[in-house]
């Protein structure tokens, strides 16, 4: 697990670099009350710290799910979200190895459908922004829900690209035209392309160390790619180019980090791919259909669901069988 | 039916390990024959099957080869004397099979003379019809030397007739193991003889010789044999991948010949039989010399041995012996395994003597049987499903058979399972995988023997009840014709009775006229 801490370095410093120190303090916050609440649920459920602290899970999902917040997410964003995941998606359901659901994307999915709002003010990236608000602006603003004077909150948050989309998309803008405002770099959004090649290149260093099997990011990558080309080449001004949903929102984030989640996952290789090709499709179908600007998280937990029963239906042919099941 | 011979290309099989080899340890010395142990441990029963009549009494003086228990069907493999010596009787002697048990066994003070009983090669075996051969290869005590000591008459024997290749199996699929290389090495053309007997009593034409790619100068001198034999165009050698478990037998069928062995089947479906090369060599030894099985090579290596090498013991001879041969122990040995460190047994003392599948002694220190962590919870990830060689859901198994659930294990065939421990070593949780299907096989064996004892005594139950019940009927029957019987016998008398009264009449009437 520490293996995946550090695959996740790169892309939290260009994090960093776009929007401020917000994702730090977010990070904090999130590990801390993962490893705090995995601890008393440990302590409740008499079993002993050593062995579960130290494999470093808890402290994943905390991250995992910080990587989701808006830099600037009041504090007790982390709180609630971290009690979802902590407590009701893991322990609840038995602790490590039981949990049907990925404990980050609960913890994600409580607190966006609790607090929409909260969740929608991301700042801007920095060359956007009048100004990144620093390390005490930014303390002040998690922990009392003020920035100073000096600067406006609305003068440095702002929607995401796959917001900015969603909403033109809805006005009947075509897409060459919403891609016209600022926010949008080459391919996704303005830093957050970069963000996501950070991401990657974590989930390569994953692949190469052996820690993830290619069969997920290769399946949510390639799903992607040949669901979305065709309806851009269609309607390019209604549907955003592939390159440009791979390089948004969590998608890359999700491919190598979330959807490898193994316990939530499925474990049977043909079982992996169908799970990848399925939280593709389901994150484009939400993207273009569903009530949230991003659809990474849903699409994961829905394939969570289908996860056993995916594994029961693509179960190899054992060796001298003819058929698998027979 | 594909004209594709075994041998023709090496398949890939699924799953499966890279493992640290560490053979060389024990390659570095020629195989040796340790100085005569003072008494012989001869397991009575050392094969799967029945066990032969004692052929001896307590104090009887024997000599090396004589036969000790009596030959008898394909399932009753006799034993031989390995030296010549007195009977000191037949005791309960601890066995590595049953784990922590004990066998029958007989005790043999060697005399040290190691005299000879009478040899009797089966001469021109190469004119002999099939039968003749396995017949002297079963009373010569053959059973399989790669360790499941399976009776070699019961393979060899059956009339398959499509039965076409014999493959000797010289890739030994463990780590530490030696024994076959060093066979192999030392005894090339002896292997290659001994796999023509093979093939000449199963009716095969061809004979595949597997080694493993890291075996060096085996495959030269196996060719060299095989030049020498004039049999080039019947014995091939192949070399497979040094990937463990390609030396089982069904993961060295997949990668001879690209097909399964079916589950409900036998590897003679598919026209070969499997045998080890140490096997092919008692084989050869049986007919060429008239020697029965008495000896193998037996690896004796691991960072707790001082001096590791293979040595050539007598069947019988204590481990112990054998370890003091290799130069005793270093001081921080904790386990000794029999056989490699995948699929082993571990030995409680080392009292236990060397039996016909007695491959490797392997002596562990805390290094490598310390637990590095107590198991934590299955995570799923899948790399047990990886490395499965048998293309089993391991992980789906384990949950299955801790909750108790072992139909559905069987369901998701458990029973295939070769439990050769790739899950298990793989295993980031570090659950002892192969301890709990073995619990399960075990479960669903007693089940269907309970199922069986069930039936039996439904069976019987019945059987019961429709006997009492035939009884009572015929009881019922028989009263009723009884009754029947006095009825009309009733009528009779009364009728009977009033013809009497009739004349009585009639005469007193006639009497008054």
């Amino acid at each position: 697990m520490r293996q995946v801490l550090y695959a996740l370095v790169p892309a939290v410093a260009a994090h960093v670099w776009y929007f401020g120190p917000g994702i730090l303090f977010q990070l904090l916050l999130a590990v801390g009350f993962a490893v705090g609440l995995e601890a008393a649920m440990l302590k409740l459920r008499d079993r002993p710290l050593g062995p579960f602290l130290s494999d470093y899970s808890a402290v994943v999902t905390g991250v995992l799910f910080a990587l989701c917040m808006p830099p600037l997410a009041p504090w007790w964003i982390a709180a609630v979200g971290m009690v979802f995941a902590i407590v009701v998606a893991k322990h609840l359901y038995g602790g490590l190895g039981y949990n049907l659901f990925n404990p980050a994307m609960v913890g994600f999915a409580a607190v966006i459908i609790a607090f929409p709002l909260e969740l929608s003010q991301w700042l801007l990236p920095r060359q956007l922004s009048p100004g990144i608000p620093g390390f005490l602006e930014t303390a002040q603003a998690i922990f009392t829900g003020a920035l100073p004077d000096s600067t406006r909150l609305d003068a440095v948050t702002g929607a995401t690209p796959l917001d900015e989309l969603r909403t033109g998309v809805t006005e009947n803008l075509a897409i060459s035209e919403i891609r016209d405002a600022p926010i949008f770099g080459d391919f996704g959004g303005l830093g957050w392309e970069w963000i996501a090649n950070f991401y990657a290149l974590g989930g390569f260093y994953l692949l190469w160390r052996r820690v993830i099997s290619w069969h997920v990011p290769v399946a949510v990558i390639a799903t992607t790619i040949v669901v979305s080309t065709p309806l851009w080449l269609l309607g390019p001004d209604t549907h955003p180019s592939p390159l440009q949903h791979i390089f948004s929102g969590a998608l890359v984030l999700g491919a190598f980090f979330i959807a490898t989640d193994p316990v939530s996952g499925c474990s049977t290789m043909r079982g992996k791919l169908v799970f990848g090709a399925g939280v593709a499709i389901l994150t484009l179908v939400i993207r273009r259909w569903g009530g949230y600007p991003d659809g990474v998280a849903f699409a994961i937990l829905l394939m969570n669901m289908a996860a056993p029963l995916t594994d029961r239906l693509t179960r190899p042919r054992t060796y001298g069988h003819r058929r698998a099941g027979r | 039916m594909d004209d594709a011979l075994p041998g023709d290309r090496i398949h890939a099989f699924s799953g499966g390990l890279k493992l640290q080899h560490h053979k060389q340890l024990a390659c570095q010395h020629p195989v040796e024959r340790p100085p005569l142990p003072r008494r012989l441990f001869i397991a009575m029963r050392q094969h799967q099957g029945d066990t032969g009549r004692p052929l001896f009494e307590a104090g009887d003086h024997v000599l090396k080869g004589q036969a000790l228990t009596e030959t008898g069907d394909d399932f009753i493999v006799p034993e031989h004397a390995p030296t010549s010596g007195t009977i000191e009787g037949v005791i309960d002697h601890p066995a590595a099979l049953p784990p922590g048990g004990t066998q029958r066994s007989i005790v043999l003070v060697t005399d040290g003379e190691d005299r000879w009983t009478g040899l009797h090669p089966l001469e021109d075996w190469r004119e002999r019809p099939a039968a003749e051969i396995v017949e002297h290869l079963h009373r010569s005590g053959l059973a399989g030397l790669g360790g499941a000591m399976f009776p070699t008459a019961a393979k060899l024997r059956g009339g398959w007739s499509g039965l076409h290749t014999v493959i000797l199996n010289g890739a030994e699929c463990e780590p530490w193991i030696a024994c076959d290389e060093m066979l192999m090495r030392e005894r090339a053309r002896d292997v290659v003889e001994g796999g023509l007997v093979l093939a000449r009593a199963a009716g095969a034409e061809r004979v595949v010789i597997a080694i493993e790619d890291r075996m060096g100068l085996v495959e030269e001198k196996l060719h060299d044999a095989t030049r020498q034999l004039v049999a080039g165009e019947r014995v091939r050698i192949r070399k497979v991948f040094t990937i463990y478990p390609e030396g089982g037998e069904r993961q060295i069928i997949q990668a001879l010949t690209g097909r399964e062995v079916p589950h409900d089947g036998l590897p003679q479906d598919l026209g070969v039989v499997v045998h080890n090369v140490g096997t092919a060599v008692a084989a050869r030894d049986a007919t060429v010399e008239g020697r029965p099985l008495i000896e193998r090579i037996v690896t004796i290596t691991g960072p707790g041995i001082a001096d590791p090498r293979n040595l050539l013991a007598l069947i019988g001879t204590p481990f112990s012996h054998l370890v003091e041969a290799a130069g005793g122990y270093r001081e921080q040995v904790t386990r000794l395994v029999l056989g490699g460190p995948m699929s082993g047994t571990a030995l409680p003392s080392d009292d236990i003597p060397v039996t016909k599948g007695s491959n490797c002694v392997l002596a562990l220190s805390r290094e490598e049987t310390t637990p590095t962590q107590p198991a934590l919870p299955c995570i799923n990830c899948g790399e047990c499903v990886r490395v499965c060689p048998a293309r089993l859901l391991p992980q789906t198994l384990f949950k299955l058979v801790e909750a108790g659930n072992y139909d559905a294990a069987a369901d998701y065939d458990l029973i295939d399972c070769i439990e050769c421990g790739c899950c298990a070593a793989v295993c980031p949780s570090h659950i002892p995988l192969v301890d709990f299907y073995k619990h399960g096989k075990d479960e669903l064996a007693r089940r269907k023997l309970d199922r069986r004892r069930a039936d039996l005594a439904r069976r019987r139950y019945e059987a019961r009840e429709e006997r009492l019940q035939r009884e009572k009927d015929a009881r019922r029957a028989k009263r009723r014709e009884r009754e029947e019987k006095l009825q009309r016998s009733d009528t009779d008398a009364k009728s009977e009775i009033q013809a009497a009264i009739e004349r009585a009449r009639r005469k007193k009437e006639g009497g008054d006229d």
